[in-house]
């Protein structure tokens, strides 16, 4: 069931959480420990598709698709996603949580979220260390992941030109 | 979208001497024609008289498909970005990574060796690509002026590449 619904689309925006209901296998009850108040699903073509909900001081919020994830990553405290979404969750500064689909072995960016593990710029589990991982992790111990140096790039572009810079 | 996005931000980068400029997507790619425009818009405040133009071509593989058709499917975009390339005759191909690019960069080469014209060819390897080149990457560094890598490991294991860092 996990990773079924931990599909190529699926990211969580953790705010804060609460009690009973399980939310693809993990029980919504984690994220309440945690302090999270709010839940932000993004489900694609994900097969699960839970009904958004309140209960208490907890609100589960689902969406399907939307023109920007910007926003959504600005509110959030931490993100859980699929490795593709590495770049743009990092560049916001936000402590990002990557799910790896180990069914699905052939996939590229699992390299990039691996690489950026072992830098230290973001937590990596599979759908089955999920929980044990939003427990143990410590997202005080991230560190920040500063953006390319596109200027080096530009630098090097205009050399091999031949474009002169005129100081 | 990553190969988009990723040239996008190497584009940014770019002084305006660099126009008129030339994109070249694959026909079934529906979202990279909007993130071009928004970029251009904003050059256009930046900069002036600058041009581009979308041109689409297209794609000469899917993710996955057989080696056998990949040939076919090659030729195919050859068709497309042979003309597209006579015609336009850029001083410089810039690409990272997506399948298009394998048959401009051919093609780029084709006009060279027939003394047409010659053409400089910068590949960038995407920032995913940690350990291992892509496909494209494979072809290209043979093929390729200039060929960066974005990660220390990849410039061990492929000597002629030049590494400056993460660019992306």
């Amino acid at each position: 069931m996990c990773h079924e619904s931990l599909q190529k689309d699926y990211m969580l925006l953790g705010v804060a959480a609460q009690p009973d209901t399980e939310c693809f296998g993990i029980p919504l009850q984690i994220f309440r420990e945690l302090g999270f108040e709010k839940l932000v699903l993004q489900i694609g073509r994900g097969l699960v598709r839970p009904e958004p909900c309140t209960f208490g001081d907890f609100t589960l919020e689902v969406f399907q698709y939307k023109d920007s994830i910007a926003e959504e990553i600005q509110r959030a405290d931490l993100v859980i996603s699929h490795a593709g979404s590495c770049l743009e969750t990092l560049g916001a500064g936000k402590p990002l949580l990557v799910v790896v689909n180990d069914q699905l072995m052939d996939n590229h960016q699992l390299e990039l979220a691996r690489q950026l593990h072992r830098d230290g710029h973001l937590y990596y589990c599979t759908c089955k260390t999920l929980a044990d991982t939003m427990k143990s992790m410590d997202l005080s111990a991230l560190k920040p992941f500063l953006p390319g140096k596109t200027e080096e790039f530009a630098i090097f572009m205009d050399r091999i030109v031949g474009l002169e810079k005129v100081d | 979208g990553g190969h988009t996005t990723e040239i996008l931000r190497l584009m940014e980068s770019l002084s305006p001497c660099y126009n008129p400029r030339h994109y070249v997507i694959a026909e079934t790619d529906t979202m990279s024609k909007d993130k071009i425009c928004c970029l251009e818009v904003s050059r256009k405040y930046k900069y002036a008289e600058q041009e581009y133009t979308i041109h689409k071509i297209p794609r000469s593989r899917e993710v996955h498909q057989s080696w056998s058709s990949t040939l076919l499917t090659t030729l195919h975009s050859l068709l497309y970005s042979g003309p597209l390339v006579f015609t336009l005759k850029p001083d410089l191909i810039l690409c990272n990574g997506p399948g298009t690019c394998v048959p401009l960069c051919i093609s780029a080469l084709l006009l060279g060796v027939l003394g047409i014209k010659r053409i400089l060819i910068v590949y960038v390897e995407s920032i995913c690509r940690v350990e291992k080149l892509s496909l494209s990457g494979k072809i290209l560094y043979y093929l390729s002026d200039y060929f960066l890598v974005q990660w220390p490991n990849l410039k061990e294991k492929y000597p002629r590449s030049i590494y400056l860092g993460r660019v992306v």
